[in-house]
């Protein structure tokens, strides 16, 4: 029953944390460099701009979700193995979301990337 | 890249690793599941799950920065060596067990995020830069 309860906090996390991933990228993306815009235009303004993303909530509503997830995987699995592997798989969705979704330049040195991430999450998973 | 935008990206690792360190401090070795969510609430008030959640918002706040000056498939890679002090966090104030193996696997996955760090971290999208230009 662990193992059950492990893997589905570690796929619900996964999924709900790689569409709040690629929602907040997008948003902050449509918001522009926040560097740049504290020092052209002060810190309220940052405030403001962040705050008026609906994007960004949306994002934050599955980043959330996530943390619940997490946080109750976390009672069932060890860090080491619960950290790495909703990350590692998490950071193999994003990339598939950046690609698709966010229209990035996912080339062929990152998909090679990810094969290496595929395995180290295949090696912690088996230890 | 500049010395600030590095310094974003590594507190991204640094708050990023602490505040899970936290949360699995706090939360402990009792089981949660579906019969017990009165305990995922109880558990919100220990300490240790205050200071993960603390150190939580500061991972997301420098992350937002992150992901305003750099593509997300830049910004996760670029964080991956969290994975190394996450690990030294689990076996020196956790106390767990971490096998040779799973380093192994750790050390895969640092040199496979690692190996996208070095390109461009930002992928450019004229239509959306003249739309903020147009904005300033």
């Amino acid at each position: 029953m662990r193992t059950f309860y492990t893997w589905f906090f570690i796929a619900i996390t996964v999924c709900a944390a790689a569409a709040g991933d690629v929602l907040i990228a997008l948003a902050m993306r449509r918001i522009g460099d926040l560097g740049d815009l504290r020092r052209e235009h002060g810190l309220m303004a940052v405030i403001a701009r962040v705050l008026s993303s609906g994007t960004l909530f949306g994002g934050i509503f599955f980043m959330a979700i996530a943390f619940f997830s997490n946080l109750a995987g976390l009672s069932w699995a060890d860090l080491s193995l619960m950290g790495p592997a909703s990350a590692a798989l998490t950071f193999v969705a994003n990339a598939l979301g950046a690609r698709y979704f966010l229209h990035e330049n996912v080339d062929r040195r990152r998909w090679i990337a990810t094969f290496f991430v595929c395995a180290g999450v295949l090696l912690l998973t088996r230890s | 890249m500049n010395l600030r935008k590095y310094l974003v990206l590594l507190s991204v690792v640094v708050f990023g690793s602490i505040g899970d360190t936290f949360l699995k401090r706090g939360v402990g070795s009792e089981p949660i599941d579906f019969h017990h969510l009165g305990a995922l609430l109880q558990v919100l008030l220990h300490p240790f799950v205050i200071l993960g959640i603390l150190s939580l918002l500061f991972f997301m706040s420098s992350y937002m920065t992150a992901l305003s000056f750099a593509d997300l498939s830049y910004v996760l890679p670029a964080t991956a060596v969290g994975y190394i002090f996450m690990t030294l966090l689990s076996i020196f104030w956790l106390h767990e067990h971490v096998s040779p193996v799973r380093w192994v696997g750790v050390l895969l996955i640092v040199i496979g995020v690692g190996a996208v760090a070095g390109g461009e971290h930002r992928t450019e999208h004229p239509e959306e830069t003249a739309a903020l230009e147009e904005r300033r």
